[in-house]
């Protein structure tokens, strides 16, 4: 009786005498696996990248958007009501005898403006709010300070500025205490934030912020607001406070029939649903993606085995002549394809995890987006159950017809 | 004399395409122990699909084949590996080695499968390569050497398990007259020490090395002859 340890040995064997066809093999395998690794790992990071932010944005805040829930890309009715936001609507919710739970309202207004600094120019984004937007964005400062309520009561003209603003605008000039012209008016500046990154969906390096009343009145001439943010003391406090803000706001704009509602109120809960549909086409594509890299990667697996075992067997005709068993060569030939796809494997996945790590990192540091860094499961698993089970089942099934000939055909096999 | 071969009407048919072709056509003969047996005829005779059946490489469609007095038309794919392992030897005109191997692993290969201790097997092996004539080139491949050793590695391989007896098919068919001369010097002194030969020729000069010459003719024995005057082979005293 042949020992296993020999089957293993002709099987190692029979791969080192043939180097590049081991190799080539491997290849196949690897790129199969990495492929799969890397789709899955990217496409899982862009998800939990999007729903990252959505996540940022906290779960006891609710979003108040002026005009109707949009019905569709072309509803005309949600553009023509966005005016209907306004500054009695802010002291209602303001009121604690109106909305008990709220925590702080924080209004914002925002638009394009360009910025310009003795004769330097950049087009930036102008967003106006309360001191709270720090907070609610977590937003640092290099030097200065925030804009406070003292500003926003007085009107005042106080700006922060994101880093890329102070780069393009002022050089290596310290930005502190100097006034920036934008639409015929003036602003301080007071802070210069850190940088920031991309992740956001708003881009404070490239902003401006101030106090509200001064952005809204006196940069972009509008009397309503963009967004309004309502934070509730607790979780548990959101939907009452849903309740008691559209209560108000109904009140305040003389509406009786909730249809005829002129704002429309987005929790993260919301958000993150309307959000999944995109990610879930997302998802779909990505699937698709893995599913064409797969049979790419599967096939090329198939050919490499099937020409490999299939040229050899004249050898499994040779083995069978001189008293290998069909059991034998067929051990030989598992061990074999078990090898080649068990290393494939592991460079494939480390290689698959390595190529989501670059692309990740690129997207880090060249494009300051803050990608993270997901390893899928399931692409690990997917990726080595269909790329081994290929190599195997192909490196196998060759062998199998080969070694169930009579020793005499496989060897006159050309 | 014991009979190590014994057939009775043999027949292998072909179908291929639903066309039958019958290689075989109820052959009968006998090998005996220690016989030094050529089987001649003419390409496309059947000689070398009777040297096939007769070492259990393909089945008979019909008849009977005693190796031994056992009826091996009756056993499994495993016990013919076994007998094919244990009591047969082989040598292919086209000498039939793993390329890529060293010549040690080559003549390994038999010992390997009959479960041959690795260090008793690497003896046996070394024993036999000496024996061929080929210790100095013991490591290398099998592809750097030259037909006529090729084909003495494929002897060392045929031999390095003991076997009862030796097929071999046209063994002199792809090399030049003076390798051709020592193999079949190689093949009469093997002989010449009891072991026993059934070689495949379609070459008179080769068959006249033997004691004993089958002839077939359309898948059947048409006439068997002694050799009279038994051509004694030396490496180089012979010409083709």
């Amino acid at each position: 009786m042949i020992a296993i340890s020999d089957i293993f040995t002709s099987a190692l064997t029979g791969l080192k005498v043939h180097p590049s066809r081991s190799i080539l093999t491997i290849a196949g395998i690897v790129i199969g696996i990495i492929s799969i690794v890397a789709v899955t790992s990217l496409g899982q990071g862009a998800q939990g990248l999007i729903l990252g932010e959505i996540q940022k944005f906290g779960p006891t805040n609710v979003f108040l958007l002026p005009g109707r829930q949009p019905n569709g890309p072309s509803s005309a009715e949600s553009t023509l009501l966005n005016d209907s936001l306004v500054q009695k609507d802010i002291d209602a919710l303001n009121n604690k005898s109106n909305v008990p739970d709220a925590q702080r309202v924080i209004p914002v207004v925002f638009g394009q403006a360009i910025a310009s600094y003795e004769g330097e120019t950049y087009s930036t984004m102008i967003m106006g709010s309360t001191q709270d937007l720090q907070k609610f964005f977590d937003l640092t400062l290099e030097e200065g300070r925030f804009f406070d309520n003292t500003d926003v009561l007085s009107h005042a003209n106080t700006a922060v500025i994101g880093k890329t603003v102070a780069k393009k605008l002022f050089g290596a000039t310290d930005p502190l205490d100097k006034k920036i012209k934008m639409q015929g008016r003036v602003l301080r500046v007071v802070g210069v934030m850190e940088e920031q990154g991309s992740g956001s969906f708003v881009n404070f390096d490239k902003a401006i912020m101030a106090p509200y009343p001064f952005v809204q009145q006196d940069v972009l001439g509008i009397k309503y607001f963009q967004r309004v943010v309502v934070a509730a003391t607790t979780v548990e406090k959101v939907p009452g406070m849903i309740n008691d803000i559209t209560r108000t706001l109904r009140y305040n704009h003389n509406i009786d029939n909730p249809s005829k509602d002129d704002f429309s109120i987005q929790t993260q809960e919301s958000i993150t649903k309307t959000v999944s549909t995109v990610t879930d086409i997302l998802t779909v594509l990505l699937v698709c993606v893995a599913a064409i890299s797969l049979v790419v990667g599967g096939v090329g697996i198939m050919n490499i085995m099937l020409v490999s075992v299939t040229e050899r067997t004249r050898e499994i005709g040779l083995r069978k002549a001189l008293g290998a068993t069909s059991g034998n060569v067929l051990l030989q030939f598992l061990i074999e394809a078990l090898f080649l796809t068990i290393s494939g494997g592991i460079v494939g996945v480390c290689g698959g995890i390595a190529l989501s790590w670059g692309a990740a990192w690129l997207l880090q540091t060249q494009w300051g987006i803050n990608f993270p860094l997901v390893v899928s499961p399931t692409g690990i698993v997917l990726g080595i159950v269909v790329s081994g089970g290929v190599g195997i089942a192909f490196g196998i099934f060759p062998a199998w017809a080969a070694s169930h000939k009579s020793p005499i055909e496989a060897l006159r096999h050309e | 004399m014991e009979r190590i071969i014994d057939t009775h009407h043999i027949e292998k048919i072909y179908n291929d395409d639903e066309q039958e072709t019958r290689a075989l056509d109820g052959v009968t003969m006998h090998v005996n122990e220690g016989e030094f047996v050529a089987i001649m005829g003419a390409s496309g005779s059947g000689k070398s699909t009777l040297l096939q059946v007769l070492g259990c490489l393909d089945r008979s469609t019909n008849g009977t084949y005693l190796f031994e007095e056992k009826d091996v038309t009756l056993y499994t794919d495993v016990e013919l590996a076994r007998v094919r392992n244990e009591k047969m030897g082989f040598v292919f005109q086209s000498f039939n080695l793993l390329p890529r191997l060293s010549v040690l692993d080559n003549v390994i290969l038999p010992l390997i499968y009959a479960g041959v201790s690795k260090k008793e097997r690497v003896q046996r092996a070394e024993a036999m390569i000496e024996l061929v004539g080929l210790s100095n080139r013991i490591h290398h491949q099998a592809s750097q050497l030259s037909g006529g050793q090729k084909q003495r590695v494929a002897i060392a391989r045929a031999l390095v398990n003991e076997p009862k007896i030796i097929f071999a098919d046209e063994p002199t068919g792809n090399l030049d007259s003076k390798s051709g001369a020592v193999i079949l010097e190689f093949l009469q002194m093997l002989n010449s020490k009891g072991k026993t030969l059934v070689v495949v020729t379609h070459e008179t000069y080769v068959a006249q090395a033997a004691e004993r010459i089958v002839h077939i003719a359309d898948g059947r024995v048409s006439h068997e002859e002694k050799v009279t005057h038994r051509r004694i082979i030396s490496s180089d005293g012979f010409i083709k």
